[in-house]
């Protein structure tokens, strides 16, 4: 019987405050300096971010839907979209989507949740600067939001010079935008990285770590090597407009290509923020819903630390057509094409993982496996880009913007949704409508497939990108292109639906109702203010024959505080 | 960065020392992981700097000329003095920190004060450089006016002429003028309602911001006496010969670099001297990037040192709790370091 109480003590997780509502009152969270709260903040503003500029990608492919443009005419007064407008559209929903929703998305949001969790931690080591992240993105958001409702901006998310210096619109606010969501991506960094260095807990070494937590960790790296070039780039730029200093302004004796360099520096690196999170999350969900333990663990780690280095050796290959020289270009596109094998070694023991493992495809699951299909052709079609003699013909066409879309969107946001459903129990204690779920899912991964893949078509037969207008040959790619979007769109609020719903009135669950191994599992659903009620008890994160099913508290506990006789030799996995 | 109180977290305080945060479990993490987080920190400021460092290297490459032409304008004596100045105040905090390791506050505060006159001090004598340029029109590329003759504008701020300075220097130090008198107010009101704690601290803002003021005296005194400054040789210097130099040059690297030429259809009207003294103006845009950007790391830096310095007179540093002045110190010696690039990349070419 004492360890039936133990059990109880252990794993039952008595009725209790938790983090949500230990205390209450806007002050309490705006204020708050726990992880949890941050991170449920980060992840309404970020949806806030994905919903703003999901409107302006469905505009835009509503406005796609004829060769002419729908909106063209006069006759739609304030809703016209000519050219200039369709120019600010496309830049927004750039420039919103990049800076405010994806780099934020999976670290921010699900990061600041899990990571101070997964390491059996009470916060992330520097709570203060963490709630300063959160407000400097409320701050960069406001200035992009700013510029938009003033004069729009019509440069491209890139801000290229020297359009960017000529341009009317308010280049500036968009720029110092991104200048302070920046700092914002800066100081998640830092706090994560020293969080993983000092914060593990005895008997957890780097290589029991989660992959979550490496794919954090390599994110991190990334985060603060290459966010600084932005910030001083952007600074340069906003001297450039104010001042007029010559750096970039080829009327001044500039130079606009070293703009581009110093933007892809940072930019291509961050292409590596947005996913390698995502692929962290893929992890964790093909181990835990295939029962299985992660195939390749040490491959898995240290490709995340490959692709964060190999990351920052590339960013010239956003600029073959941009008159560098062919020496260098060759070697950029060599260096691409060996990103391939670390991201190829992930998709493998995603595989193998799932090989012979006892698969169940729960919502999470289905958007983990539309993960490894979206990430592969999103992947391959990037080697396209990465060959100089192919890329020549595909550059600036809608080859590129299928290609980055189906790693982006496919990818990132994808991982995004599985990740929330994985721990939308735990952060809310709550369970979702599975059978809704999955209908989501499906959604999403029709309707992505169905907006982007006729784009890869047509940009191989030379539609080019941001045109407003386009010749009446590639009009049915694009219908195709603009329903799907909005199929996607659907999936995609029905999922926040039923997320939102789960949250509300779901089922309760307990503490670990999926038989996940790793340590956040091991609080109560929702977490207590201090995240553990008892000091968690550090075990492999992959070894789920470690855990049992007990009946009496209907969660899974450590096998080691149960009766053996009442143990059977391997459970199978439902709930 | 790692900020060691807890306002909503006493009830942990029993077992965790005075300044350790709810989460971390002993002082020696909390300090490691402040020790971590400073020196990333470090890390993006350096990286942050590294985009100014490319944009000289790739000018300096490309028009060696312009570089050895415009450096004369700038004062190497004011900067080496400038540069002493820096290397005092990073002594003082070094030692700062020992003393703070060694718990004696009354030492660290007096070290920190020194740290941030001398961070003013530095601050006086930028303030006297940019005045003295801006007043000859050597501004960054877009604004530039130099014509080549040391011809200064006559002051026309009634204060500017009582004092004999231009109209710049006036403008630059409105602000300091206003931070000394409020400081001084806020000193002696705080030590009237007997709150002797914070009179000290105004009291050593008020020193701190007089470090400006004899920064700038001192440094308008070495132009009045030296006529412009000896450091600067530029009055001799003739411009002619490089001329044709910086027109074969723009040739060459409007072939390698065609989208960065700018001579082809722009500048119409202009003589080839003309040009070239807008050209310099490149030079004077990284010059003034590179330095407002450090100066604006001296600023960041003595705030973050008040802190340091109200917190030595509170006593709050122990040998097992000295984590930030270790912090401050390291941010620093960083932007010591930084200058001690700028020196001789701006200054000593040759």
């Amino acid at each position: 019987m004492a360890t039936a109480e133990i059990r109880k003590e252990l794993f039952g997780h008595a009725e209790q405050t938790n983090y949500l509502n230990h205390s209450r009152g806007f002050l309490s969270w705006a204020l708050t300096l726990d992880h949890k709260r941050i991170g449920i903040m980060y992840l309404v503003g970020v949806s806030a971010a994905l919903i703003i500029a999901g409107i302006f990608a469905l505009m835009l492919r509503a406005h796609l839907y004829y060769a002419g443009g729908t909106f063209s005419d006069a006759s739609w007064g304030l809703f016209q979209v000519d050219n200039a407008r369709y120019n600010q559209l496309f830049t927004l929903h750039g420039a919103i989507m990049v800076f405010s929703f994806i780099i934020p998305s999976v670290p921010a949001a699900l990061g600041n949740f899990v990571l101070p969790m997964m390491l059996g931690a009470k916060d992330v080591a520097f709570p203060r600067l963490n709630l300063a992240s959160f407000y400097l993105w409320i701050v960069g958001t406001a200035f992009l939001v700013a510029a938009l409702l003033t004069t729009g901006l019509d440069t491209g998310w890139t801000f290229y010079t020297p359009y960017s210096i000529r341009t009317s619109t308010h280049v500036v606010y968009a720029t110092f935008g991104a200048f302070v969501l920046g700092f914002s991506s800066i100081f998640t960094g830092i706090n994560f990285l020293v969080t993983i260095n000092t914060m593990r807990p005895k008997g957890m070494d780097w290589f029991h770590m989660p992959l979550f937590l490496w794919a954090l960790y390599s994110t991190a790296i990334i985060q603060v090597l290459a966010t600084p070039v932005l910030g001083i780039t952007l600074l340069l730029l906003m001297a450039e407009r104010f001042l007029g200093i010559g750096i970039f302004d080829p009327d001044l004796g500039g130079d606009p290509v070293l703009f581009q360099h110093f933007f892809w520096f940072y930019s291509h690196p961050a292409v590596y923020i947005m996913i390698l999170p995502a692929m962290g999350v893929i992890s964790e969900l093909i181990s835990v819903y295939s029962q299985k333990r992660i195939f390749g663990y040490t491959f898995i780690a240290f490709s995340s630390v490959a692709i964060a280095l190999l990351g920052f050796l590339v960013w010239g290959h956003h600029m073959f057509t941009s008159g560098q020289s062919v020496v260098m270009s060759m070697i950029f596109s060599a260096i691409t094409f060996s990103v391939a094998i670390p991201s190829a070694v992930k998709v493998f023991n995603w595989l193998a993982t799932l090989y012979k493992g006892s698969i169940l495809l729960t919502t999470p699951m289905c958007y983990a496996l539309s993960f490894i299909f979206l990430f592969g052709i999103g992947g391959l079609t990037g080697l396209f880009l990465g060959a100089l003699a192919t890329d020549i013909h595909l550059h600036d066409t809608y080859f590129v913007v299928a290609h980055f879309h189906y790693v982006m969107v496919g990818g990132t946001l994808t991982a995004l949704f599985g990740g929330l459903f994985h721990w939308w129990p735990k952060m809310f204690g709550r369970m979702y409508n599975d059978f809704l779920g999955r209908i989501g899912c499906l959604l999403v991964f029709l309707g992505f497939n169905l907006t982007f893949f006729p784009q890869f078509v047509m940009g191989s037969r030379g539609m080019p990108r941001r045109y407003a207008t386009f010749d009446p040959e590639f009009e049915i790619f694009h219908q195709w292109s603009t329903i799907g979007a909005f199929v996607l769109g659907i999936g995609i609020v029905l999922s926040f639906a039923v997320l939102v719903y789960a949250a509300l009135y779901g089922r309760k669950v307990t503490g670990n109702p999926f038989g996940a191994a790793s340590l956040e599992w091991q609080s109560s659903s929702p977490p207590s203010f201090h995240n553990f009620d008892h000091k968690p008890i550090i075990n492999d994160p992959y070894d789920y024959d470690s855990l049992v099913y007990d009946e009496t508290l209907d969660t899974y506990v450590l096998r080691e505080f149960m009766d053996p006789s009442q143990v059977p030799e391997r459970q199978p996995v439902s709930h | 960065m790692a900020v060691a109180e807890s306002a909503h977290e006493h009830h942990d305080h029993h077992e965790h020392g005075e300044f350790i945060a709810h989460h971390f479990d002993t002082a020696e993490q909390q300090f490691d992981s402040g020790k971590l987080g400073i020196w990333i920190f470090l890390v993006t400021e350096v990286l942050f700097f590294s985009g100014l460092f490319v944009a000289y290297t790739l000018w300096r490459y490309h028009h060696p000329q312009i570089f050895e032409q415009a450096h004369v304008h700038l004062d190497k004596y004011l900067g080496a003095a400038n540069t002493i100045v820096l290397l005092l105040s990073s002594l003082t905090i070094a030692w700062g920190v020992r003393c703070a390791q060694l718990g004696k506050n009354r030492a660290v505060a007096n070290l920190t004060l020194i740290t941030m006159v001398c961070a003013a001090v530095f601050i006086g004598v930028k303030a006297v450089e940019y005045s003295h340029k801006w007043d000859m029109g050597i501004l960054v590329r877009s604004a530039f006016t130099y014509d080549g003759t040391d011809h200064h504008h006559e002051p026309t701020m009634p204060i500017a002429k009582a004092l004999g300075v231009s109209d710049w220097l006036v403008t630059l130090s409105i602000v300091p003028a206003i931070l000394l008198v409020g400081f001084t107010f806020v000193s002696v009101l705080m030590y009237m309602t007997k709150k002797p704690l914070w009179a000290k601290f105004w009291a050593g803002m008020v020193v701190t911001v007089g470090g400006y003021f004899l920064g700038a005296f001192a440094g308008h005194i070495y132009m009045e006496v030296t006529d412009g400054g000896i450091g600067s040789k530029h009055a001799g210097v003739s411009t002619e010969p490089l001329v044709l130099l910086a027109a074969s040059d723009d040739k060459h690297t409007s072939a390698d670099h065609a989208h960065a030429s700018d001579h082809d259809d722009h500048g119409h009207g202009m003589s080839e001297k003309q040009k070239l003294d807008r050209d310099i103006g490149i030079f004077f845009s990284i010059y003034y990037c590179m330095t407002g950007l450090h100066a604006f790391h001296i600023i960041g830096g003595i705030i973050a040192l008040s802190w340091i310095f109200y917190r030595s007179l509170a006593g709050h540093w122990r040998p097992d709790y000295f984590g930030p002045v270790d912090y401050v110190g390291l941010y620093w010696h960083l932007v010591d370091l930084i200058w001690i690039y700028l020196f001789p990349m701006l200054y000593l070419i040759d």
